[in-house]
């Protein structure tokens, strides 16, 4: 069963745990400022809105990735970088839309979320419950569809 | 359905795999004229770093994939194409028919009209063959002129200087990669190159290139300056290899003229990459973008169409990501501004910093930014979507760094209205 990151912005506290162990899990350190997910805060609405890879059909980093280093993972579903196939061109951190595959200065590739194999750490490491790790079904039809209109105008003319 | 693909770059294997995907049955072949499995130039300066293998700079593994996908890859120049007969002649004599011919020739480098330019010490940075040429000449402590400071002579800045050379560039702008960064941003890394010990000459052409002998030429500048070299690099930009259909019945302007199915003048050849004119995203026209992510949509997009989907193109935004020397660089869309819009900026000289955003209303059409690596992607989705940032613009203003905090804020449900 294909499960994916589910997340509630409004549950999250800003506690920044995700980062820490998302960091500690790909790069051995506790280190936010090299986490795949990061946390955004809204000073004005006193709110925080954790973000990461939705691994996106349209899988626009893989479809841009000029030496096929970007693949998906058959057991999750996963769109990951095989980092030695990356030679850290870059283009896919301009073709992603999303902003959530980028150059990491430290290890000279592209990183984006590899939902930890199927044991995204970030899920783990929240204490309240704001990313979870569930059912694809589960994550919200209707709420998926409002995003992508409200996103991608393309979407509406094509529904 | 007989499917000829033209070309053996990404546009290319993009709309055969695109192709395969939509009918299992169909025969593909891509014709390319290089000895090589098909490639990317994207990955050379990278392979010119000693970072990979040439192999590193395959589109593709060559050994199991086309084979798999059912793609025939041939290895031979094509001679002429017949649309009236809708088949090509190839260099060994023979000749293939097509249903749906797909063109995906890319483009060549342009040859600035320089005398000298022959001399065995002069080449372009385009192919890999060149690629091979300018390791075998750039030698540690071996003087070296760049001549044209765009996005291929600065993409490749990195691997000369760590190649050991002494590096020269001139660029006749004023200012470095002049059609893809503004004033502030080109000074920018103009400064970056010149503290890396990169002699820069901007606003300067080269009148000459002379033999000097013992394997040295001389290079005379328009600014009276003389430079010896042992190697000199041209690269002054590229123009769509067209050649394959002049004088056939297919329209060309500065490309082949597509439209929003990638489909030229005549109904059964389609055109995709660095060779083809289709519509761009911001203004409309129709524009020749040679840059990898408009050539893998041009080639899907033509796949879907000459499958038999009907799939119209939106237009592609313009959009390019640098590294010049470890300093990151990327623009898009209408970055330079449009009449009447409202910009931001941020500019932070000491630290190497900069971004821009340019307004039409109340919509982002176009960024640059210089030294911002995290999340820049989301620039395009901002442009490309059109969102409407009516509530995010006043912060946007004073804070032009807020992008992912005004994409998410005006894209997701963050638990409250």
């Amino acid at each position: 069963m294909q499960k994916s990151l589910n997340i509630d912005p409004g549950k999250c506290t800003g506690c920044l745990q995700c980062e820490m162990a998302c960091s500690y899990e790909h790069t051995g350190t506790f280190n936010p400022s090299r986490s795949y997910i990061k946390v955004f805060t809204f000073h004005h609405e006193g709110r925080f809105a954790p973000y990461t890879c939705t691994q996106c059909d349209e899988a626009w980093c893989m479809r841009a990735c000029p030496v096929d280093a970007i693949g998906i993972d058959a057991s999750t579903g996963a769109k990951v970088v095989y980092e030695d196939k990356c030679v850290g061109c870059k283009v896919c951190t301009i073709a992603c839309p999303f902003g959530t595959i980028n150059y990491s200065q430290a290890t000279g590739k592209v990183v984006k979320c590899d939902l930890c194999g199927g044991d995204p750490q970030c899920a783990a490491a929240c204490p309240t419950d704001a990313i979870t790790y569930v059912d694809a079904d589960w994550t919200g039809y209707d709420r998926m569809m409002a995003s992508a209109a409200k996103s991608l105008p393309s979407a509406e003319a094509n529904a | 359905m007989q499917h000829l693909i033209i070309g053996a770059g990404p546009a290319g294997v993009v709309a055969a795999e695109t192709l395969r995907k939509c009918d299992p049955d169909c025969s593909i072949a891509i014709i390319g004229d290089e000895p090589e499995p098909p490639y990317s130039r994207m990955a050379i300066p990278y392979y010119l770093i000693d970072n990979i293998e040439e192999s590193g700079t395959y589109l593709r593994d060559p050994r199991a994939h086309f084979a798999s996908q059912n793609i025939e890859v041939v290895q031979q120049k094509v001679d002429a194409v017949d649309t009236a007969g809708k088949s090509v002649t190839l260099a060994d004599g023979s000749s293939r028919a097509y249903d749906k011919l797909l063109i995906a020739t890319g483009s060549n480098p342009i040859s600035p009209p320089i005398p000298g330019l022959d001399l065995p010490q002069v080449h372009s940075c385009w192919t890999l063959e060149d690629s091979r040429n300018i390791i075998r000449l750039a030698q540690p402590g071996s003087n070296v002129v760049l001549i044209g400071a765009g996005f291929i002579g600065c993409i490749i800045l990195e691997a000369l200087v760590k190649r050991g050379v002494n590096l020269a560039v001139v660029e006749m702008g004023n200012r470095m990669v002049p059609r893809m960064l503004d004033d502030k941003a080109g000074g920018l890394l103009e400064t970056w190159c010149k503290n890396e010990g990169i002699d820069v000459h901007t606003s300067c052409s080269v009148q000459s290139i002379a033999d000097a002998g013992n394997g040295q030429v001389e290079v005379e500048l328009s600014d009276g300056g003389k430079l010896s070299a042992a190697l000199v690099i041209t690269a002054t930009g590229v123009k769509a290899n067209t050649s394959l259909v002049e004088g056939t019945d297919i329209k060309l302007d500065q490309g082949i003229l597509v439209n929003r199915r990638m489909q030229s003048s005549n109904p059964d050849v389609y055109a995709a990459g660095d060779v083809a004119q289709g519509v761009d995203f911001s203004t409309g026209n129709f524009e020749v973008q040679a840059i990898q992510p408009t050539a893998t949509d041009h080639g899907r997009i033509a796949a879907l169409n000459m499958a038999g989907r009907d799939d119209e193109h939106h237009g592609t935004l313009n959009m390019n990501v640098l590294d010049t020397v470890g300093l990151i660089s990327c623009s898009f869309g209408l970055w330079m501004g449009v009449d009447g819009g409202d910009s931001t900026e941020l500019y932070n000289p000491d630290e190497f910093q900069y971004i821009n955003l340019q307004f039409d209303g109340n919509t982002l059409v176009g960024a640059s930014a210089v030294g911002k690596t995290q999340h820049v992607g989301v620039l395009r989705g901002l442009i490309e979507s059109k969102i409407d940032l009516a509530n995010w613009k006043d912060r946007l203003m004073a804070d032009p760094t807020a992008v992912m905090e005004a994409y998410l804020a005006s894209t997701q449900e963050l638990g409250y209205s």
